[in-house]
């Protein structure tokens, strides 16, 4: 079976298809350029077209499926309406797929599920990869704080953390909250 | 406690009103909390719309057809309560093929350009190639009105040109790249082709229609019952954004908030032209005014007149080449819902028409129609080629198009 990936996003088309590659007798196509996409598509002649939701040229490509009705191997959308919760959840995780004319779900669905499952395994990497980026970003700014008030009001890094901890449990806010204030304030008093 | 409503949108100028309705307090003021999803294609504003992941979506009106009777997966009824405005489109050329059609700075003359445009598609397939368009989506109002133009010009939209489908952020790319002649797009994107120097403004769709329906607020028809005060209120809320959109004193407020990174992101400026019915046709030239470019709120704008889902039923049927089928005609009338329209806003001052349908195309001058309160005034609703829409008549009307 031949299965295309249209993804703009690179990483996450590699991580699908890295669990696709698992699956018997299947060929896959990776395709992350938007340009020459209905051509490329047409070359590849898949059975199956996965499309991440997100990606601007779904109208695109669903025109060409529509008028590919004419053609000898008709593609159109997967809506299985014995199973339309397999479709939901497909959308819940930001995949769209395109199945042959004729295809019998239950080749399908095996293929739709491991799909929905790498596109739920790449979001939460995502997540993942934010919140490090997030802690990160706090951490900078609670030692550019400390650095602040040592410099300002000649405290010991000690007693800068202790003052703004202290401010936090007051205010009833986090720490890294207080330390974004105290250097929103210094750059706005001109400090640098 | 607040209701909550998710709404799907596309980055374009016309997902105003439902912004406004959140930015400006006039949803929560209803006891509605908006909550606002943007997309990139109309495919997953549909998707989400019908997988529960939004409750209404701003939409091409004629997606809400098709999807009902249908087309391209199974039917799945839609309504329509509040129409988000009528035209607001234009069509942008490469400036080589725009030359052809008007002299630099003008809009073009729908009539003489339609006769021009008919010289240059035979040049281009006696030298074996064709002219190509491109259209936001199949079952859109850029491709009905695209292709009226087209046909009533002696031009035969699937055999004389190619028309095909252009995501609206890479329009300015395809005509760049040569991929297309012509797009047929809504605001920012004909600007920002203009900005970009890939072509220019020839027409707007407010030429071939005087009072064409766009975007449209489209829900699960079986959502309207469940949840029928909440979008009552919902209504009452996107009047009172619409009425806030086109006074002048807020353009430069409104653009500002359109343009943030969360809805449009893009160009204030941009904006401003676009609402304020004012078209740069090409990059550096004069600013032209073109009254009612977008048409958000006069004259009941956002009243789902039936006789405009039959309108688009008909051009759905036409370019597929296919007959009138009563029962579909039915259900494609139901889809607009003046019903909802109606309860939702009596008692208040905007205009109820007694009407739910009217003569569409008819009115060369002005046109005073009953409402609940009285009498409203409509100024000309035509198309450019002075053809009549009588809903009364579909498989007729049909008949006398070319």
């Amino acid at each position: 079976m031949r299965i295309a990936i249209v993804d703009e996003s690179a990483s996450r088309a590699a991580v699908i298809g890295e669990g696709l590659a698992a699956l018997d007798d299947c060929e896959l196509f990776v395709v992350t350029e938007r340009r020459g996409l209905v051509a490329r598509i047409a070359h590849i002649d898949p059975d199956i077209v996965l499309m991440d939701l997100g990606n601007p040229s779904r109208d695109v490509l669903e025109e060409y499926f529509a008028v590919s009705r004419a053609l000898a191997r008709p593609i159109a959308m997967f809506v299985d309406e014995s199973d339309d919760e397999a479709i939901a959840a497909s959308i819940d995780a930001g995949v769209s797929s395109y199945v042959v004319d004729g295809l019998a779900p239950h080749r399908i669905r095996p293929i739709l599920d491991l799909a929905v499952r790498r596109f739920n395994a790449f979001s939460r990497l995502q997540a993942d990869l934010a919140e490090a980026k997030g802690q990160l970003a706090e951490r900078a700014a609670i030692d550019t704080a400390k650095r602040i008030l040592m410099n300002n009001r000649g405290l010991t890094e000690p007693q800068a953390y202790a003052e703004l901890r202290k401010t936090a449990m007051n205010q009833g806010r986090r720490i890294a909250e207080i330390a974004e204030a105290v250097v929103t304030a210094h750059k706005l008093m001109g400090g640098t | 406690m607040s209701s909550e409503l998710t709404i799907g949108f596309l980055p374009l100028v016309d997902a105003c009103l439902p912004i406004l309705a959140r930015e400006h307090g006039f949803a929560e003021a209803e006891g509605l909390s908006l909550r606002l999803v943007r997309d990139m294609s109309w495919a997953t504003v549909l998707d989400r719309l019908l997988y529960g992941h939004s409750d209404a979506a701003h939409m091409v009106a004629p997606l809400a057809i098709a999807t009902t009777l249908g087309r391209g997966r199974p039917a799945q009824p839609l309504a329509v309560p509040f129409v988000l405005g009528l035209n607001g489109n234009a069509l942008t050329m490469r400036p080589d093929l725009a030359r052809r059609l008007t002299a630099p700075g003008q809009l073009a003359d729908p009539v003489k350009a339609g006769a021009a445009l008919r010289l240059v598609a035979q040049e281009r397939i006696a030298a074996g190639d064709r002219l190509r368009f491109g259209v936001v989506h199949r079952h859109s109002t850029h491709n009905h009105m695209l292709r009226y133009w087209l046909a009533a010009s002696g031009i035969r939209p699937d055999h004389d040109v190619e028309i095909t489908t252009v995501a609206p952020p890479f329009c300015a790319d395809a005509l760049d790249a040569g991929e297309v002649d012509a797009i047929c797009v809504g605001e920012p994107w004909n600007s920002v082709a203009v900005e970009r120097g890939a072509g220019e403004i020839v027409m707007v769709t407010a030429q071939i229609w005087r009072r064409g329906v766009e975007k449209v607020l489209t829900m699960k028809e079986r959502l309207v019952d469940q949840r029928r005060d909440d979008v009552e209120a919902l209504v009452r809320a996107l009047i009172r954004a619409a009425r806030h959109f086109v006074d002048p004193a807020n353009w430069d407020a409104n653009a500002a908030i359109l343009a943030r990174p969360e809805y449009l992101d893009g160009s204030a400026a941009l904006i401003h032209r676009a609402i304020s019915d004012q078209l740069m046709l090409a990059k550096g030239g004069a600013i032209v005014p073109f009254p009612d470019f977008m048409f958000q709120y006069r004259e009941a704008a956002n009243f789902p007149w039936v006789s405009q889902a039959e309108w688009l039923y008909t051009q759905m049927v036409r370019w597929e080449h296919g007959a009138i089928v009563p029962e579909e005609a039915r259900k494609a009338a139901r889809v607009f819902r003046p019903d909802v329209y109606r309860s939702a806003l009596v008692g208040s001052a905007e205009p109820l028409p007694g009407a739910s349908s009217k003569v569409e195309g008819s009115l060369a001058g002005t046109t005073v129609v009953g409402t609940q309160q009285g009498r409203m005034t409509l100024e000309s609703n035509r198309f450019f080629d002075g053809g009549v829409f009588d809903p009364a008549d579909l498989a007729g009307y049909l008949a006398t198009l070319p």
